[in-house]
């Protein structure tokens, strides 16, 4: 697919309009990447002038800092300070709760000052403006879909109506956990902890968070974070119910819905 | 001769004040023990969050009933505490319920609002001590209770209970005894006291109220029921940037640019710094505000992901072992006039490297804390001290720096795969 890169843009004189961050997992990870172009298919079916930094982008440091290990995050964040910086970028989108928290309110501390949304909020306003409209009588009309808050994107940031919006205007019927919003279990991952084995206990966090998502009877969790996506995937595993049960992005259900394909 | 009740009077209550300031002033200094951190900026928002979550208890309100309950305690005991201004005038004076006269009838109408309030707070109190030791709520038996914590709960519900069944008794007694007719609720309570009992229950009541507040006062220095005074402060002084948000470590940013821009180096040699928490010292003050404003309520070991799925991990026990230790270095300093080593710290004696290990950073414990608490913050510079002064991590996490540093991910995967997802 069509994507341009900031070294091109800047090669030919131009500045996008924003910066897509992609993040490790929206990079490496097979099924995040899923998303990454769903996303991306979104912002070229949108029209948005905007560009990725491709192999100059860099782990912003977040699950090093979590760890307790200041020095490689602060390693990265200056390289990467260094690069946006050089760039002149102003506004940052991405499609990782964890890059967009550590960018927004991590960054401006090391001279890293810029405006950061997180993709369900592009989202939302794209629909609110009528850039994105919603296909009367869509893929999800009706459709029970239950809504995963990440921690960084909820009780970290308070984003808690964005993506339940652009449910909303799904048409899906939007069914809630025992704990949701800012009472939302964390998927297991944030802290470090996806980089390790869980600690002994009775049940793994992830299988605990999935099973409270079955129970709605949502044959679709949405989620809004690549980290919670992959615990929830596995959680839906261990339950032995992936034949029957989802764990989709917002950005893939929008894109669904619009029915563009990367 | 006459003149004994008051001496005595003033005797126990200087004593009580000068010893309960004698034990504030040693928390001060030992909350002053932490690191300096600025928390100067933001003052309107800060006000407000003292209206909003220590006055008006905000958070409490995340679980209606239980906080209307602890509403009505915390307001009826305020509120009783009113009284306390006639009674100690009286001690001093040697009068008797001076108020009565000159207030009339408006004074009668502020005893019956106490005694309704009264009556409240023993029912809450109660219901409390219930839901404790009978219903037995799970974040009421967990382990990081056992022993003293959960006598001092209910020593707190059963001294208060106490204090207001005194106040009460000693209405009735001597509404019974001035024949000024009863007041609204210790009124049923008159049948018990014939006019000669009257006066020595009367005054045995008041003794007694006067003595137990006044114990009770200093008893908070020992107890987790501190919180009723520093719940204030702790709001005021409480995180206002997203829960997210990690604390700059300046000294390693400093480091990383001289390495990165080695001209910007200052020359010679520079001090050594310590980096992340090993012991209380080395949390900052409002860390420490937070160990000794925790009333072990629990919500936050109730909300944490890994309490609940049976890790070690608890952040009420972080918070607890954090006021614990600070207090056994408190005793330390006091004995010897300063810090002597005692070969123990924070990390490892008290907390585990399993329990720090455990945490997923969702920020869930700091989100309930009714007073502001934030374990995360505790657990956070712990780390720290872990990976960057003992280089002690799990495995994977050694390998997780290690790709990040070479690879700019936490996979050992090229970086000139980054866009492949573009052709995929």
């Amino acid at each position: 697919m069509q994507v341009p890169t900031m070294a091109e843009m800047s090669a030919n004189g131009q500045s996008p309009e924003i910066l897509f961050w992609v993040g490790c997992l929206g990079s490496f990870d097979q099924r995040s990447q899923k998303v990454t172009r769903a996303f991306t298919s979104i912002l070229n079916h949108v029209g948005i002038n905007y560009a990725i930094l491709g192999k100059e982008e860099m782990c912003t440091g977040d699950p090093a800092r979590r760890s307790g290990n200041e020095f490689i995050f602060q390693m990265m964040a200056y390289q990467n300070i260094q690069i946006l910086n050089g760039y002149n970028i102003k506004k940052i989108v991405t499609t990782c709760p964890h890059c967009f928290n550590i960018i927004k309110n991590e960054y401006p501390a090391l001279g890293g000052n810029y405006e950061v949304i997180h993709h369900v909020t592009l989202l939302q306003q794209l629909i609110d403006e009528g850039k994105i409209v919603m296909p009367e009588g869509g893929t999800y009309k009706g459709k029970k879909i239950t809504y995963h808050d990440s921690c960084y994107l909820g009780r970290g940031n308070n984003i808690y109506e964005a993506p339940r919006k652009v449910l909303e205007a799904l048409d899906a019927e939007l069914v809630e956990m025992k704990r949701c919003k800012s009472n939302g279990l964390c998927c297991g991952a944030g802290g470090g902890q996806m980089f390790k084995e869980e600690e002994k206990g009775n049940v793994r966090i992830n299988i605990e968070r999935t099973g409270e998502a079955i129970e709605t009877g949502a044959k679709i969790i949405a989620s809004n974070c690549p980290f919670c996506h992959t615990m929830l995937s596995d959680g839906v595993k261990s339950h032995e119910k992936e034949n029957d049960v989802a764990v989709i992005d917002i950005a893939e259900l929008v894109a669904e819905t619009l029915n563009i394909k990367p | 001769m006459q003149y004994i009740p008051q001496i005595l009077f003033l005797i126990f209550t200087v004593f009580a004040i000068w010893f309960f300031s004698k034990n504030m002033n040693i928390i001060r200094r030992n909350i002053l023990l932490g690191k300096d951190k600025d928390i100067s900026d933001r003052k309107g928002e800060r006000w407000r969050n003292v209206l909003l979550l220590a006055f008006g208890q905000k958070k409490m309100f995340r679980y209606p009933l239980v906080a209307l309950l602890h509403f009505v305690v915390y307001a009826g005991f305020i509120i009783i505490n009113i009284e306390m201004l006639e009674i100690v005038l009286d001690g001093i004076a040697g009068t008797h319920r001076m108020f009565r006269e000159p207030l009339g009838g408006f004074y009668i109408f502020l005893i019956n609002f106490f005694e309704i309030l009264a009556v409240l707070v023993i029912v809450s109190c109660a219901v409390f001590l219930i839901r404790r030791n009978v219903i037995k709520l799970k974040r009421f038996i967990s382990h990081d209770l056992d022993g003293w914590p959960r006598s001092d709960a209910n020593y707190i519900l059963i001294t208060e209970i106490v204090l207001m069944s005194l106040f009460l008794i000693m209405n009735s007694a001597d509404a019974t005894l001035h024949d000024k007719g009863q007041y609204l609720i210790s009124g049923y309570l008159s049948p018990l006291f014939s006019g000669e009992s009257a006066y020595t229950i009367e005054k045995t009541a008041w003794w007694l109220h006067i003595i137990g507040v006044l114990a009770f006062l200093n008893y908070l220095p020992y107890s987790k029921h501190l919180h009723i005074i520093l719940a204030f402060p702790n709001a005021y002084y409480g995180k206002l940037q997203p829960l997210t948000e990690m604390d700059n470590m300046p000294s390693v940013q400093n480091e990383v640019l001289y390495m990165m821009q080695p001209e910007l180096a200052p020359t010679g040699d520079a001090a050594p710094v310590k980096f992340g928490a090993k012991d209380v010292q080395d949390l900052s003050w409002k860390n420490l505000l937070d160990a000794y404003s925790c009333t072990e309520c629990g919500r936050c070991s109730a909300a944490c992901p890994a309490t609940q799925t049976g890790k070690l991990l608890s952040p009420r026990k972080i918070v607890m072992d954090t006021r614990d230790r600070l207090t056994e270095v408190g005793k330390n300093i006091s004995k010897n006039g300063s810090f002597v080593d005692d070969g123990k710290t924070l990390l490892h004696d008290y907390i585990t490297t399993e329990e720090l290990w455990a945490c997923t950073t969702c920020n869930a414990c700091v989100k309930e804390c009714p007073v502001s608490i934030s374990p995360l913050d505790i657990i956070l510079e712990l780390r720290r001290s872990l990976i960057m002064e003992e280089s002690n991590a799990p495995v994977e996490w050694n390998a997780m720096f290690s790709n990040i540093e070479n690879n700019f991910a936490p996979w050992k995967l090229s970086p000139d795969d980054r866009d492949a997802w573009v052709n995929g």
